[in-house]
């Protein structure tokens, strides 16, 4: 295969994975947000402490996470028929891959949100503030790096998904590797593409980690203040890497 | 600095000594012994329940602490102290009894699920707590953190940081409203935790073991900042500490607490003119042992007009006994002069009660280091 054939299957297949990608983690998160935070909430001397309910979501989510991807797809079909209106393509393949991250991302922010300080809910406990309050102006921000580390996380999971969505012909630089690398052994075009795919995540973790790392060390970093300030400043990056 | 605009905060800057603010002077506030209770809790219970096992934190216990005062609460970690507070505000809420603060019954505002009601959280909000640990969120500024219950009170954003930049310049931390709480040492912190506690206008303020966290120095600081808050705005203050200098320096009551009851309360001169007061002698400590087996040994507490007569002279001639002093000091607890002094006369208790007698009738607070508690002492 000559590089003028590869070139236009290589970046329609990006765009697949990408689009794919791009809009399960969208769902992922709005779903898995509120389903992790729930799961703190609800859990033995939660805010909302309700054992039935707290029972009820984590087993859910336990199934849901530990059920192979593959399997996941085939077994929603009906359900992604339902919403989409087909079984096949890029659009049938963000149903199950967002279904599959949505608990992923949920535990993943379960465990983010239950390391904030209980002393800061007390805090805004005491000053009057309900439930809502403290989800808004605590749980959330202060655990706002560990979620951008949840997400990336759960970016870099659906990418590894995504490659099993060209069973349903949706594409994407996993199908090429597959189809082509191995069906009709392109072993050059298989090595482009986990080339590509090993950018793609380094990127993305990088500048997961990088965004993560901003917020985390607000406040790390010093003002106005000096040298030997900044040198601390400096040591207290290093450790949060 | 502008005149502040709120009634409140008016009075706050003549508290702070790095401001000179001109305004009329109000008169400080002044102490009533009978003042009005603000803080009342009656049979308060707290039984924690956990896998069958029953823990009492709290066993009826009940507190007056009066308009414009600073209460201590002293007891070693695990006798309630933190249970107590928590119920103040009802953080905990109470297995028995009820909490009036300000006049409100805070139990029956309550309501029976786990979750505070509306009306809770309203009188929360006129609850004032600062923390061992400050509490602050880290990831807002020091500003945005004292705008946090104003966001509660649904103050508009104009009105939120006029207040907080105001109560920042009360506590000294005017250059720092930008600054993230990382970035603060820990009495900035706490200078923090005390302006975001006033945010709301408090009656009340709840500190839970506030200078515990912190060195000597800065422990002063906090604590001189809480008093003058305290004297200057009349504000009520109700402390739990493990520490005697906290007591000491700024309580004008104190409560003693052991495995969730209180065991001894009052104001402190109350306190150090009880005999036998546990309190008042962790309060103002005289060491000394007794020199020999055959020899009384009895702490005499000086404490008004009684501390201007020659009673060991006195005691000397009158009765021709030779008194060796052990010990003595001199101190301020809740600014009150109290001398205290230790003295050994020759002899058994039984020889001595004619002198003993002699000195209670003086005036003074005689309590006699007795034999039992000395042989406990050389068998440790």
């Amino acid at each position: 295969m000559t590089w003028s054939e590869m070139q236009p299957l290589l970046s329609q297949a990006c765009w697949d994975t990408l689009y794919m990608v791009g809009w399960s983690t969208v769902i992922a998160v709005v779903g898995g947000l509120p389903l992790g935070v729930l799961l703190v909430l609800t859990d033995r001397g939660g805010l909302l402490q309700n054992v039935v309910a707290n029972k009820v979501i984590g087993q859910v989510v336990n199934v849901a996470r530990s059920m192979p991807f593959i399997i996941l797809m085939v077994a929603l079909m009906g359900f992604t028929r339902s919403i989409t209106g087909t079984t096949i393509g890029r659009e049938a393949a963000i149903v199950p891959l967002a279904i599959g991250a949505i608990p992923f991302f949920a535990r993943l922010v379960e465990t983010a949100v239950r390391e904030v300080d209980g002393g800061l809910v007390e805090a805004v406990q005491s000053m009057g503030g309900n439930t809502w309050t403290i989800v808004r102006k605590v749980l959330v921000p202060e655990s706002l790096p560990s979620l951008i580390a949840s997400t990336t996380t759960t970016i870099v999971a659906l990418i590894g998904y995504s490659a099993m969505a060209g069973t349903v012909g949706a594409g994407g630089l996993g199908d090429i590797a597959i189809r082509y690398g191995y069906q009709r052994f392109e072993t050059q075009l298989m090595w482009i593409t986990v080339a590509i795919l090993a950018v793609v995540i380094s990127l993305i973790q990088f500048a997961g980690d990088f965004a993560a790392r901003s917020l985390h060390s607000r406040g790390g970093k010093a003002g106005p203040a000096p040298k030997l300030r900044l040198l601390k400043a400096a040591t207290a990056d290093t450790k949060t890497v | 600095m502008s005149v502040p605009a709120s009634p409140y905060v008016t009075v706050l800057p003549r508290a702070h000594p790095f401001l000179s603010y001109q305004g009329t002077p109000t008169p400080a506030y002044e102490l009533d012994s009978d003042g009005i209770p603000v803080i009342t809790t009656s049979g308060l219970t707290k039984v924690y329940r956990s896998r069958g096992r029953e823990v009492t934190a709290l066993d009826g216990v009940d507190l007056h602490v009066r308009e414009g005062e600073v209460y201590g609460v002293i007891g070693q970690s695990g006798a309630g102290k933190s249970s107590l507070i928590r119920c103040v505000n009802l953080l905990e809420r109470p297995t028995a009894g009820t909490v009036t603060v300000a006049g409100r019954d805070l139990t029956a505002l309550a309501g029976r699920g786990p979750r505070a009601g509306k009306e809770l959280r309203e009188a929360r909000s006129r609850i004032g707590m600062v923390f061992q640990h400050f509490n602050l969120l880290s990831s807002r500024t020091v500003q945005d953190n004292i705008e946090l219950p104003l966001e509660i009170l649904g103050k508009s954003g104009k009105e939120r940081s006029r207040k907080a930049l105001e109560l920042l310049d009360l506590v000294g931390l005017a250059d720092k409203a930008k600054a993230y709480p990382a970035q603060l040492s820990g009495g900035q912190k706490q200078r923090v935790g005390i302006a975001r506690a006033l945010a709301g206008d408090p009656k009340v303020l709840l500190s839970d073991e506030a200078t515990s966290a912190l060195d000597p120095e800065t422990t002063r600081s906090i604590l001189q900042l809480l008093r003058d808050l305290n004297r200057q705005l009349g504000l009520t203050v109700l402390l739990i500490t493990h520490e005697m200098d906290v007591v000491k320096s700024i309580c004008d009551s104190a409560a003693l607490m052991e495995n969730g009851r209180i065991v001894e309360s009052g104001t402190v001169s109350e306190l150090l003119a009880t005999p036998g007061s546990e309190l008042a002698t962790a309060l103002f400590p005289v060491g000394g042992e007794a020199t020999g087996a055959d020899r009384t040994v009895v702490d005499v507490t000086f404490h008004g007009e009684a501390a201007t007569q020659p009673v060991i002279s006195q005691l000397s001639r009158t009765y021709n006994i030779d008194i060796s002093i052990l010990g003595a000091a001199i101190d301020t607890v809740g600014g009150l002069q109290v001398g205290r002094m230790r003295i050994e006369l020759p002899g058994r208790y039984e020889d001595n009660v004619v002198p003993i007698g002699f000195l209670r009738e003086q005036g003074l607070q005689i309590d006699v280091v007795d034999e039992p508690v000395l042989v406990k002492e050389g068998a440790k």
